[in-house]
């Protein structure tokens, strides 16, 4: 009647997913370290890195799918939080590099000292310890999201509206971060980092280890987003992206989920942020741009929205296909295929592949004769119904 | 108008002087109602009479450009947003049946049960025996039992119409606001949600908005007949419908 | 100083060779002495001087200029010579003499037959204030007709009496007054570089002088940034109008609007190249061409967009904003594959090209025509809503569609129509900025979030919202521009649209009532 929170947020296709990301998030770093290279099992140390940025882009989906998915908040500025949780930690990358950088200042990174500023601006202080920087990978983006969300939520700005205010908002700190004088490095960003907690990020083992905590990154996020929608707070969320009005006249304070879902949500989108530079080697204001934040939307879209394992699926195959087209003779078709694949998603695929599978499933199952229990099981998947405009 | 004159009045919803007005359209004008704690009161009106408006008014989601809207005789409502209105104890039934479609019967009830509704409280939400059964009987009254893990969008529209009134049941509201109960119903479905209202209706205070001359009848309660935003007549259905204005502009002759 | 006597050949040729004393007081009397000799190779001579072309022989005290080409003279005579001597050196100058340098050329411009070189010479002369120059000016001033040409010469002449020691009061004080009526940057240099050993009366007056200038200064530049504002809000109201239409009017999320611009943009482009190949004598008119050409090509696609997209998916804003946005990187993409990566060489007609001055700001003639060219459209649109049957068939549509239908309206035309006519205006949009934006792939998106802020800003549904949504866009940025400079002006606009927009959610003008919720 009223099932354990834990059992309720580990149904089968979560426990495959997350024994599958554990999997590859072990195995991986294995298989590069331990193998000879060279090796057919082995994986060279490029696709380790290259998954990696997967895995990130994978959480930043998860991220993108708790609210959009659930609370039918459809942000097109997750890529800002994102950024800056990537900046938190570029930031202390830069401080780590300490007087090996090209003009040797001990504590000016090397663009500041290119600016001619005497001293460290207050707001890099405390960058050069992890802990702090780590703190700022979350508080960073989650105030700003908090500060958003409060002005945005309470005001009721709702739907499209909602999703060009958060496009402007990316875009500002776009035009923000390209300025010099903003102390972030302008248009170049922080790159050339040298090490992180001590060890070479540029190693073979550091990559590993960034692949592996990437991986377990995955599946904490993917269990606080589980845990979130299947608890009672996630069936509130469902009523807010169905019929907010009707779930205000309950005597839900809408604003008060929508905020909470979004900070948190900032906050992953942060954390994939910071694993995503050290493995990457570099973060610059072009993270910021509109087109970044939509992009990573058409991930949750292509996976299924509403289904969380569809998201991180979504974020895996579209960069595995733009890693592999981009890179072939197929180039310069690559962005005709975006956009034919938004396209068509949404016309065509609106519930996305996963979403997709379990409708199919469970019509399968109808047809095997356990029908009622079949679709009952189905309750955090579906699509919402879309309301016939007046 | 003063407010302060008012606070001793009896009666558990009191409406004195409202106007709405939208882009120079009079939709509520000059409206002055009470509804009296256990009552149940049938609102009728020819369409643009401003009935929903005037929920809308009550519940929050509009706020009028002046009159004094007060519950419970003291707490003045324009002032108060929708969420704090339904927590002071007012429910609401939309004329479109809005159920929470993508999610079980069971859990539309477990969402409009009153209890705790912050995020915290329904973030580390544990189901209790004392709810469980609170929504079993909901689903009797309703008679819903059967449904219960289905998706309420699957209901036909009857059944939702039923769910959204079992909604208001589980919020155990002090007032219910119900609008078009029976729009879309079978004979039999407005007669059984008739015998509902009325079984409601025994420790509720309800208003009904309805069109149906029939279902008002049998409801068998004091009705007021709105037209251009102002109370036309008042009295019990026979009073109200032998009035010469009221079947001018709205029954019909 | 004498000037219109002529001068005795061998003065001249004395005068020149002084160039050669490698001395800086004697070059000073050779300066003076050849700018006064009314020798038609004074200019020459001066000029050659300020671009150290002017070379001399210390031996033989023969003076050199060196054309532009390379060719060299005898500065005395004019004769030719085959090179330059191989000591010969540069005649060199220092500040003040430069000064003298600009004013003799000022001085021998001001008797030019053209009067615009009048009047530089004579705005040279205000600004190197040059006593030797006084003569000169007097003379010139005695027989200047053109209005003009006089009043520049008669501000030099004040310039000149300010800054000269022995001018007497009364001189002063009618310098100052029309120095003052000047009134522009340079007036205020002028005064504010006035030695202060000044009579009482004149340093009052100077005092008073500077401060009116300082208003009238400020006076122009708010003007001028009140008319940098309406030219940005024009290019503001041309992006967005006709995302009032399909945003505003019908609701419809259209990421891929600002590509509708850019496709206007290259149909102006290609006209233009077919103009330039077959009848170039036509080049004046190829905006003519190129709009009605943009409405059809963008209104066409848009047509398309809405039958093939957007017909499947009313009802769904998010699922539309997203199918479009896809359809803007196709189209960027087609565009790119077509026309190349790089900007498109789009040129302005001749009567689109220039500026004029008016008071103290310069409008340029593109700017002007596109705030007239962009109200225009939003006129022609407005009585097209309120005046046609589609118009009407429009509003009836999305005011009521399901009413509107059962009248007969066939309302999937018209949705297909007024998509259409948003896309075109789009694509006349496009023609304008060509004029002045960089052609590119990616013109559209530099538009797009600029163009759904002016819609959300000025209230959705409403042209009169857009149109002041535009204009006070435009206005606020140039007038944070200099406070805060461009970007961060640009930030502190959006920040304060993110903020009035959760203020008025539903923009300036918003519709109130049931309906507006649903």
């Amino acid at each position: 009647m009223t099932p354990h929170v834990l059992t309720r947020s580990l149904d089968r296709s979560a426990t495959i997913f997350i024994l599958i990301v554990a999997g590859l998030g072990i195995l991986i770093p294995l298989s590069n370290l331990l193998l000879p290279a060279g090796s057919m099992f082995q994986v060279p140390t490029y696709l380790v890195a290259l998954w990696g940025k997967y895995v990130c882009y994978a959480i930043l989906a998860l991220s993108i799918d708790l609210i959009w998915g659930y609370c039918g908040i459809l942000s097109l500025g997750h890529g800002a939080f994102f950024a800056l949780g990537g900046y938190a930690m570029g930031m202390y990358l830069m401080r780590q590099i300490g007087s090996r950088g090209v003009y040797g200042n001990p504590v000016l990174p090397d663009f500041m000292v290119f600016l001619n500023w005497p001293e460290l601006p207050w707001y890099w202080y405390g960058f050069d310890m992890f802990w702090f920087a780590a703190l700022m990978v979350f508080v960073v983006p989650g105030l700003l999201a908090f500060l958003f969300g409060w002005f945005a939520f309470r005001s009721r700005v709702t739907g499209v509206y909602l999703s060009i205010i958060t496009q402007a908002m990316t875009y500002a700190l776009l035009l923000g971060f390209f300025r010099n004088d903003f102390g972030f490095g302008g248009n170049n960003g922080l790159t050339d980092f040298k090490d992180i907690l001590g060890f070479n990020v540029q190693a073979e083992g550091t990559r590993c280890a960034l692949f592996f905590l990437s991986c377990a990154a995955l599946i904490g996020a993917f269990l606080i987003c589980r845990a979130v929608v299947s608890s009672k707070l996630g069936k509130v969320l469902l009523a807010i992206r169905d019929a907010e009005s009707r779930t205000r006249f309950l005597g839900y304070r809408v604003e008060s989920y929508k905020l909470f879902v979004f900070t948190l949500s900032a906050c992953m989108a942060g954390v994939a942020g910071a694993l995503y530079v050290p493995q990457v080697g570099i973060i610059n204001p072009s993270e910021f741009s509109p087109g970044n934040s939509i992009e990573a939307v058409i991930w949750v879209a292509v996976g299924g929205r509403g289904t969380l394992v569809g998201a991180a699926l979504g974020a895996v195959v579209v960069n595995y296909a733009k890693t592999f087209f981009t890179s072939g003779p197929l180039a310069p078709y690559w962005l005709f295929m975006l956009g034919a694949l938004f396209i068509l998603v949404t016309l065509l695929l609106p519930k996305g592949i996963i979403g997709t599978f379990n409708t199919w499933w469970d019509q399968r199952k109808i047809e095997l004769g356990n029908g009622a229990a079949a679709s009952a099981a189905r309750e955090d998947g579906a699509a919402p119904k879309p309301n016939p405009a007046e | 108008m003063n407010a302060m004159e008012t606070r001793t009045t009896s009666a558990i919803l009191y409406l004195d002087g409202v106007h709405v007005s939208f882009d120079g359209f009079h939709a509520i004008n000059n409206l002055s109602l009470t509804l009296e704690p256990g009552e149940m009161r049938a609102i009728i009106g020819p369409n643009g009479a401003g009935k929903t408006t005037m929920m809308d008014i009550i519940t929050g989601k509009t706020k009028p450009d002046e009159g004094v809207v007060l519950f419970d005789g003291t707490t003045d409502l324009t002032r108060l947003d929708e969420t704090r209105i339904a927590e002071l104890g007012i429910g609401r039934k939309f004329q479109k049946p809005t159920v929470f479609e993508s999610q079980t019967v069971q859990d539309n009830l477990l969402l409009a049960l009153n209890v705790d509704h912050s995020v915290r409280g329904t973030l580390f939400w544990r189901g209790n025996k004392a709810e469980s059964e609170r929504i079993d009987k909901v689903l009797e009254t309703i008679r819903l039992t059967d449904a219960r893990h289905r998706l309420a969008g699957s209901l036909s529209h009857g059944q939702k119409q039923w769910l959204e009134i079992g909604m208001l049941l589980a919020q155990d509201p002090k007032v219910l606001l119900v609008d078009e109960p029976v729009a879309g119903m079978t004979d039999v479905e407005t007669h059984l949600t008739a015998e509902l209202l009325k079984e409601i209706n025994r420790n509720h205070t309800v208003m009904v908005v309805e069109h149906d001359m029939t279902f008002v009848r049998e409801l068998g309660v004091k009705v007021t007949c709105l037209h251009e935003g102002t109370v036309l007549a008042e009295g019990t259905i026979d009073q109200v419908s032998s009035n010469e204005r009221v079947i001018e502009v709205y029954l019909g002759r | 100083m004498t000037f219109t006597a002529p001068a005795l050949a061998g003065s001249f040729e004395d005068a020149v060779a002084k160039f050669a004393n490698d001395d800086f007081s004697d070059t000073d009397e050779a300066i003076s002495a050849v700018a006064a000799s009314g020798n038609p190779l004074a200019f020459p001579i001066i000029s050659a001087l300020k671009e150290e072309r002017l070379s001399a022989d210390p031996d033989t005290k023969k003076v050199f200029v060196t054309g532009t080409y390379g060719k060299v003279i005898d500065a005395a005579t004019g004769a030719a010579v085959d090179k330059l001597p191989e000591n010969a050196a540069p005649v060199r100058l220092n500040n003040r003499l430069r000064r003298a340098v600009d004013a003799a050329l000022g001085s021998l411009t001001l008797l030019s037959t053209d009067p615009a070189k009048r009047i530089a010479a004579a705005q040279s002369v205000f600004k190197s204030h040059e006593e030797s120059a006084l003569a000169v000016i007097d003379d010139a001033l005695a027989k200047e007709t053109n209005k003009a040409v006089k009043a520049a010469f008669a501000e030099a002449r004040a310039a000149i009496l300010l800054y000269k020691s022995d001018a007497t009061e009364v001189e002063k004080l009618e310098a100052v007054a029309i120095v003052k009526a000047k009134g522009d940057q340079e007036a205020m240099a002028l005064l504010t570089g006035l030695p202060s050993d000044q009579p009482p009366n004149v340093a009052r007056a100077v005092t008073s002088a500077m401060a009116s200038i300082q208003s009238n200064l400020a006076m122009w530049s708010m003007v001028q940034n009140a008319w940098y504002g309406l030219s940005l809000g024009s290019v503001l109201l041309l992006a967005a109008i006709g995302l009032a239409i399909t945003f505003g009017v019908m609701g419809v999320i259209n990421m891929a609007h600002g590509e509708m611009v850019m496709l206007g943009a290259y149909t102006t482009f290609v006209v233009q190249e077919v103009i330039r190949t077959r009848y170039p004598g036509l080049f004046d008119y190829s905006l003519l061409i190129a709009v009605p050409l943009a409405f059809l090509v963008a209104g066409a696609v848009g047509v398309l967009i809405e039958r093939g997209i957007i017909r499947f998916l009313y009802g769904r804003p998010l699922e539309t904003l997203l199918a479009t946005w896809g359809l803007s990187l196709v189209l960027q993409q087609a565009v790119r594959t077509a026309f190349g990566p790089t900007n498109r060489e789009v040129g302005n007609p001749s009567w689109m090209s220039g500026a004029f001055e008016l008071g103290q700001i310069t409008i340029t003639y593109n700017r002007l025509w596109i705030l007239c060219f962009t109200l225009a459209i939003f006129v022609i649109l407005l009585a097209m809503l309120r005046y046609t049957a589609l118009g009407l068939e429009m509003r009836a549509v999305t005011q009521n569609r399901r009413m509107a239908a059962s009248m007969g309206i066939a309302t999937s035309r018209v949705d297909a129509l007024t998509f259409g006519l948003g896309s075109g205006i789009a694509g006349i949009a496009g023609v304008a900025l060509s004029q002045i934006d960089n052609v590119s792939p990616n013109l559209g998106q530099s538009y797009i979030i600029d163009s759904f802020m002016v819609v959300v800003f000025g209230g959705v549904g409403n042209l009169w919202g857009t149109l002041v949504g535009a204009f006070t866009l435009g206005i606020a940025n140039k007038f944070l521009e200099p406070v805060a400079g461009a970007v961060l002006g640009k930030i502190a606009i959006l920040v304060l649209i993110i903020l009035f927009i959760q203020k008025r959610p539903r923009g300036l003008f918003a519709l109130k009532g049931r309906a507006v919720e649903a």
